[in-house]
């Protein structure tokens, strides 16, 4: 095979959710194939909770996922109590929101730690890692085990989890469990600041690549938007309410995967920790910002494979806002507070940003509360298309470095997309 | 020399290999156990062959059945881990449609012939090859999984619980959920969990698949009871595909 002939085919990307084949062809110089197919097996969620009760189709639609099945609890419960009009307690909003950001440092730190840093440091896995970079990698398990017992604490089971329920908690933490929660979120910042040093210190690795797309995500007068908002587009002026989320996501089909794409006001769009930072960077808490200028991450920022820094300025803001929260339920003290609520018929629209951008869930109820209808729409849905734009911008102006090169950058690429195949696919 | 163990999924959420990576340091430990020579979600590498292979999800088309066929005939020893891929899970709550191209509408309006998107009723694991070893739930639990390796390095039988959740959940002092009102299927369950739903306030929805000869009996006494009828719970048992034969 000549120089300039490159044929790369992988099938199966590794070291991400779910299965994604990468395709390029080149002769003679000549780009023929640029192409990232998803030929995950579709499980058929909307399918499945139709005829289901109000209460059955959280326990289901969390099965979507088990990297964000919390973020998937959110929205799902989020879209039944508009539906029905029902509002939560301040106390249940603190709750969900230690839930929504615990599941995001959980995501991101397994994203960074086990998933993107093995490419920077030129390993296939973290397995090595363990005995090169022993202490990395105990700092990426002890804040990865932080994440996951908040939200054993909190929703009674980290993935898939128990208590959360329409309009509150079937069970609330005690005191006593919160104080040691909040004890260690103070001690979890020198431990941040350090994965932060890590990543500075390999971050000359990513490679650098721009292209400019449309960034949508949710966004909140309030704070840096996970939990709660309305959606924001960089292409728009003025923010969308979350019930018109279709003339956003515009989903359709495409022959090469079996998860439906989508985009907006371009051919693709970005959703994801970037597009967060990108539509929202000046509501980080000050150290988040601190690390985002320390790591050199500065809005608008085009670089796809960027999105992981911007995890970890977001696994900051996650642990300072967590603490806020702690102290909040402590200075409050939690009670349990028994939820009733009557079904009604109606449609109701969720939106929650996950680790992977932002996530609808769309229902309608008849009179008794039975599930007629469903939509839901993943993150890692509204980013294929993009993945596959920034391929053939990418594979063309660098195909001068060779195959192998070539093949990680891209390999990398999807990675730093952190992409929830199976998810997206459902 | 270490057994060499594989991980492989099929159509699921992937979150029982989640739990796998939040066994946390124990991974260390596991990895000084085992030889991990092919996990897509964790590391780059495959084997020709594996004396363990762990299987996760369900299996919804002919491409993955062959997969799966290949695997097993690769795999000394084959796990069905998780309620996917152990029982069906929630995937087989399409089958109950009776009707493949209407779920496939459904999800898919007019673009539902697409070649692509084709699929047929969901099939556990074990309806597709022979499997030696089960570990149920949605997800699993990190220590049954963890139990569960160390037999199969250690040559021994791993020890499954045999009893319903109901048994757990009273040694755990638990308010009983049907007295709380709810309808639990935690009389009929295979126990190992825990019973973590009713401990958190929560009726057990058989995500474990059914105990071996579960006590229909004690079931239908438990029903008469409370003044319920099999038609109350009957929808419950469709969540994880629990034998409907069960509540008879």
């Amino acid at each position: 095979m000549s120089s300039n002939a490159i044929h790369i085919d992988v099938h199966h990307v590794t070291r991400v959710e779910g299965h994604g084949n990468i395709l390029v062809d080149i002769d003679n110089g000549e780009v023929k194939t640029v192409r990232w197919s998803v030929p995950e097996a579709p499980r058929f969620f909307e399918a499945m909770v139709v005829g289901r009760d109000c209460t059955e189709v959280q326990p289901i639609t969390s099965r979507i996922c088990g990297i964000c099945s919390i973020g998937h609890t959110f929205s799902s419960l989020k879209a039944t109590e508009s539906a029905f009009g029902i509002t939560i307690s301040e106390q249940t909003r603190r709750l969900r929101k230690i839930l929504n950001h615990g599941e995001n440092l959980q995501s991101h730190i397994l994203h960074v730690g086990y998933l993107a840093l093995p490419d920077l440091l030129k390993v296939g896995s973290v397995i090595p890692l363990a005995t090169t970079h022993k202490d990395a990698v105990l700092l990426v398990v002890k804040l990865h085990r932080l994440a996951n017992e908040t939200c054993d604490i909190v929703g009674g089971r980290t993935t898939h989890p128990i208590r959360t329920c329409i309009g509150g908690f079937t069970k609330v933490p005690t005191e006593k469990e919160l104080a040691g929660l909040l004890a260690r979120f103070e001690s979890a910042i020198p431990d941040l600041k350090t994965l932060a040093a890590v990543v500075k210190s390999v971050a000359g690795g990513l490679p650098d690549f721009v292209r400019e797309t449309e960034y949508v995500s949710l966004t909140d007068p309030a704070e840096y938007a996970l939990y709660d908002g309305i959606i924001k587009s960089t292409d728009v002026e003025g923010a969308i309410p979350v019930d018109q989320y279709l003339r956003v996501t515009n989903e359709y089909m495409n022959s090469q995967s079996t998860a439906k794409w989508a985009k907006f006001n371009r051919e693709s769009y970005m959703a994801g920790a970037l597009a967060r930072f990108n539509n929202n960077h000046t509501q980080l808490p000050p150290l988040a910002k601190a690390v985002a200028a320390d790591l050199g991450l500065a809005a608008p920022c085009c670089n796809p494979y960027f999105n992981t820094v911007a995890q970890v300025v977001e696994c900051v803001h996650s642990v300072e806002k967590t603490i806020e929260h702690l102290q909040w339920l402590i200075d409050k003290g939690v009670k349990n507070e028994p939820v009733s609520f009557k079904p009604r018929e109606g449609r109701g629209v969720g939106a929650v940003e996950v680790p992977r951008g932002i996530l609808f869930h769309d229902y309608t109820y008849d009179k008794n509360g039975k599930c007629v209808k469903a939509n839901c729409i993943i993150p890692t849905n509204q980013n294929h298309a993009n993945i596959q734009l920034d391929m053939d911008k990418l594979v063309p102006q660098f195909k001068d470095r060779g195959k192998d090169e070539l093949q990680l950058m891209l390999e990398m690429l999807v990675r730093a997309y952190d992409p929830c195949i199976s998810c997206s696919t459902h | 020399m270490k057994p060499k163990v594989a991980f492989f999924d099929f159509a699921c959420c992937e979150g029982c290999q989640l739990q796998v990576a939040n066994l946390e340091e124990d991974i260390l430990g596991l990895v000084n156990l085992v030889d991990v020579v092919e996990f897509r979600e964790v590391l780059t590498g495959s084997a020709p062959e594996y004396d363990v292979s762990f299987i996760e999800g369900s299996i919804t088309r002919p491409e993955d059945e062959a997969r799966l066929r290949d695997i097993r005939s690769r795999s000394k020893v084959l796990v069905s881990y998780g309620a996917c891929a152990a029982t069906g899970g929630v995937n087989k709550i399409k089958n109950l449609w009776g009707n493949i191209d209407k779920v496939k509408k459904e999800v898919y309006d007019k673009d539902a012939a697409m070649p692509h998107l084709e699929t047929y009723p969901t099939k556990a694991v074990h309806e597709v090859v022979k499997v030696d070893y089960f570990v149920h739930g949605c997800p699993i639990t990190r220590s049954e999984f963890l139990k569960v390796v160390k037999a199969l390095v250690f040559g021994t039988t791993p020890d499954i619980p045999q009893y319903p959740v109901c048994v757990e959940c009273k040694m755990l002092g638990n308010e009983c959920m049907y007295d709380k009102g709810g309808v639990c299927l935690g009389p009929v369950t295979r126990a190992g969990c825990n019973a973590i739903c009713p401990s958190n306030n929560v009726s057990c929805e058989g995500c474990r698949g059914a105990v071996p000869n579960p006590n229909n009996n004690a079931m239908h006494e438990v029903l008469a009871k409370y003044k319920l009828s099999v038609d109350d719970i009957k929808r419950q048992f469709t969540m994880y595909a629990l034998d409907p034969e069960v509540g008879k």
